[in-house]
């Protein structure tokens, strides 16, 4: 096997990076405990490490980009990407499946198991197993809430993640074809649909807390549902950003028609995020 | 295997001093910050561990306070699995994958760097919750609510260090996965790989699943804690049991993370020492792929005594000895391999063999455990203890000597001192089964876990395990000193340390240089 036929692995140079991002984690665990246990200046101590992380992103994408463009990357390092991408994905889908198993476990096994026999009887006379459900004890304080319904913004929601894969999924087919137009249409779209997603969740949220009774503190289904949705709207607001990176460098006229893979990682994790939300339509909102 | 192997030197210049070692991005130096790594948090760890013995060589309380011990079984558990053992071998896995698969390194260098100096981080958090208020956290490894829920500050703090940590595992897996399935060298097929990097492969598999699933079980902790949630409270519809579900999802294929990679090293080592290729090295990998998948639905085996119903015990029963199978055939293969080899017995070997025969008393105890009308008796007494020390001091801890004995020529370019070798060896498997061997009459006889007070009949048991504590960590100094010898001098290792050894590693001159294979190597058959 000569040279020529298996190239030159890329190498990239000593860097200060990696060091930079454990101590803006570290930081930021520290600045997090101390405003959990109400210590003075955790909130410093956090934002100090957020805007290290943030720094490092820049400063380490940028380069990871910088390279990409001169053209450093050959096709192994473009598999490689591939075949991590994947595997990112895939821890992530078992982040969400912690969470799913959780709602699975409550809806399923517990709540109903604390309507049932003599013991409980004894503790909460009179607690009906439902879904959904604030809890024995929390029902017998005489906690109200109302539930979140899916045919009202969630399913606007829906509606609009759904169209955001389409219209990525267009700004690609126009990346390969080498319309630059579309591309940057395709993804302003997408941006807007996603930042509408946020913006409308928010205001669910903001609805919940003030008007439904619905909060953390909801017992399990107040639990699960914030939990869930919580973490699949940080997602969005992720996968905008990157969407939103992903545009500026359309427009700065990056990408050629054949070598694109931060593009299609992005629209990779674009479609996920949409997956888990129509997983979450279906069963933290519609079949309650 | 091969005939060329172009070793230049550093084309690259790189920094020197600490900032060599900040700024990384090559396998080797952050393999060797990993192995160092992992031998401070074993000496920290093994520190509380003789401090536990000693509490626990008399009954009565006369050493430490109970919140204190309870403290010194938290971290000592925390700190040997996620601080020792594993980063251990994900040091192993740097050093070594690249060099057997021919690879100039890993896939993501960088994120290499970064996934070994998040441990750090992690372990300062861990280490300087001793000295916080309320002291560290004493709520188990398991990390069980509602216990858990309760604590001080070193409790969020654990929480966030088990995030790291994580974060860290997640990475380097994702790294090793990648330059497993995209960098070996032409022709490499998978099926023709070391088995140490199918160990790992799966290995990275079961970190890249299960590791998330622990963040998402402790997040759950965090935000019961500080947020308001009732995930694990039954007055607000949750569940503390749901917790054991979610952390033993993660928790059994753990245990198969921290044994998988042993398994990996001594299929390379015993096949050396006994010159003759592996036996059956397909049903090998195909073994270590059923114990991955089986891992998946067995973890309530933990949980037997919860109260759950019949057709569940059953269940987790019977798919617990099912893993049995796939271990036995491995067991087998290794015994097979020695079987009419001409044998020697350098103290690699020695710490293999030890690992196959001690290893198996694990197993045998696991199988005893996983009956779930025994469990009901067994659970939470020393028996459990005994078991899976037998599994991770004989097992993995062994199989992580015997590996650096291995290769430790390879990296350092010089022979280890053979004496204090097997000298560490013998100390080390005559202290250990002193340990752990009378904890099996213990819990048999009803001595619970994590209380560091025991009635009077049990004494004399626990001052032999005392005793063997005290052999068995002081040898692990002969085994410190053996490394700083052999990275300061010793006679001089040749490429193919040892004669039966074969490989893509032994084509690289000892000690390996600084880049290797940054030209993929030719293999002949």
């Amino acid at each position: 096997m000569s040279l020529a036929q298996t190239g030159k692995y890329y190498l990239p140079q000593p860097s200060l990076w990696p060091i930079i991002g454990s101590a803006a984690l570290l930081l930021m665990a520290v600045g997090g405990v101390m405003i959990l246990r109400e210590i003075h200046n955790g909130g410093w101590v956090l934002l100090a490490g957020v805007a290290i992380l943030f720094f490092m992103m820049f400063g380490w994408f940028g380069e990871v980009i910088r390279d990409s463009e001169a053209g450093r990357y050959n096709k192994q390092v473009d598999a490689s990407f591939r075949w991590s991408m994947s595997w990112f994905i895939f821890s992530e889908v078992m982040f969400f499946a912690a969470f799913f198993g959780a709602l699975f476990y409550t809806r399923v096994l517990s709540v109903p198991w604390l309507g049932e026999g003599d013991t409980m009887q004894q503790l909460w006379p009179g607690f009906k197993a439902t879904w959904p459900t604030a809890g024995p004890g929390l029902a017998a304080e005489g906690y109200q809430f109302t539930p979140m319904v899916a045919w009202g913004i969630p399913a606007i929601n829906t509606l609009l993640l759904l169209s955001s894969g389409v219209t990525v999924t267009w700004a690609h087919w126009g990346l390969k074809k080498g319309r630059r137009g579309q591309l940057i249409m395709g993804l302003a779209m997408t941006v807007t649909l996603g930042s509408v997603f946020l913006g409308l969740q928010a205001y669910e949220y903001h609805h919940a807390y003030t008007e439904m009774g619905l909060t953390l503190g909801a017992g399990v289904y107040g639990a699960t549902f914030f939990m869930l949705t919580g973490f699949h709207g940080f997602h969005v607001l992720v996968g905008t950003t990157m969407l939103i990176v992903m545009l500026l460098r359309s427009i700065a006229g990056h990408f050629t028609a054949e070598h694109h893979f931060a593009f299609e990682a992005v629209s990779w994790y674009w479609h996920f995020v949409d997956a888990v939300w129509a997983l979450l339509f279906i069963l933290v909102y519609w079949l309650l | 295997m091969s005939d060329a192997a172009h070793a230049h030197p550093g084309h690259h210049t790189h920094p020197t001093g600490i900032m060599r070692w900040l700024t990384t991005t090559n396998h080797k130096d952050i393999g060797t910050m990993y192995l160092w790594f992992a031998l401070i948090m074993l000496f920290s760890a093994g520190s509380m561990a003789l401090l536990i013995r000693t509490e626990l060589f008399q009954p009565g309380l006369q050493l430490v306070h109970p919140d204190f011990f309870n403290q010194l079984t938290t971290m000592h558990g925390l700190i040997m699995i996620f601080g020792a053992i594993m980063p251990a071998f994900t040091g192993f896995a740097n050093w070594q994958v690249p060099l057997m698969l021919g690879a100039p390194d890993m896939a993501f260098p960088r994120l290499n760097n970064w996934s070994f100096w998040l441990l750090p981080a992690a372990g300062l958090m861990l280490m300087s919750s001793f000295l916080l208020p309320g002291g560290a956290a004493a709520g188990g490894w398991t990390m069980y609510p509602p216990l858990f829920i309760q604590g001080g500050i070193s409790y969020d703090l654990t929480i966030l260090a088990v995030h790291i940590m994580g974060l860290s595992s997640i990475m380097g897996s994702i790294n090793i996965i990648t330059t497993i399935l995209n960098m070996r060298a032409p022709g490499l097929t998978l099926m023709k790989m070391p088995m140490f990097c199918w160990t790992w492969l799966i290995t990275a598999y079961l970190l890249i699943a299960t590791m998330p699933v622990l963040a998402g079980a402790v997040t759950m902790l965090l935000t019961d804690r500080n947020f308001g949630t009732h995930f694990f409270n039954a007055a607000g519809g949750g569940d503390p049991v749901m917790f054991q579900h979610i952390f033993w999802f993660f928790g059994h294929p753990e245990v198969y993370i921290l044994i998988l990679p042993a398994f990996g090293i001594v299929s390379q080592i015993i096949p050396t020492f006994s010159r003759k290729p592996l036996f059956g090295y397909a049903s090998m990998v195909y073994a270590t792929a059923s114990i991955a998948i089986l891992s998946f639905i067995v973890w309530a085996h933990h949980m037997f005594a919860v109260g759950m119903p019949v057709a569940a015990q059953l269940f987790f029963m019977f798919s617990t000895m099912l893993i049995a199978v796939p271990t036995g055939v491995k067991v087998f293969n290794w015994v097979a391999t020695m079987w009419k080899g001409s044998l020697t017995f350098e103290t690699p070997m020695l710490f293999a063999i030890a690992f196959v025969c001690l290893f198996t008393i694990g197993g045998f105890s696991g199988l005893v455990l996983a009956m779930a009308p025994v469990d009901i008796q067994l659970q939470d007494t020393y028996y459990v203890v005994a078991h899976f020390h037998y599994v991770l001091v004989s097992g993995a801890l062994f199989s992580i000597f015997a590996g650096i004995y291995y290769w430790l020529p390879k990296w350092t370019g010089h022979m280890y001192d053979e004496r204090l070798g097997k000298l560490h060896f013998w100390l080390s498997v005559i202290g250990m089964n002193i340990v752990f061997f009378p904890m099996h009459f213990l819990g048999l006889a009803g001595m619970p876990r994590r209380i560091p007070d025991y009635a009077l009949q049990f004494t004399e048991f626990n001052q032999i395990a005392t005793v063997g504590a005290f052999i068995f960590g002081f040898s692990q100094l002969i085994f410190l000193t053996v490394v700083l010898k052999t990275i300061r001098g010793g006679a001089k290792a040749p490429a193919r340390v040892w004669e039966g050894a074969e490989g893509l590693e032994w084509t690289v001159p000892s000690p390996a240089p600084y880049h290797t294979f940054e030209v993929a190597p030719v293999l002949s058959k």
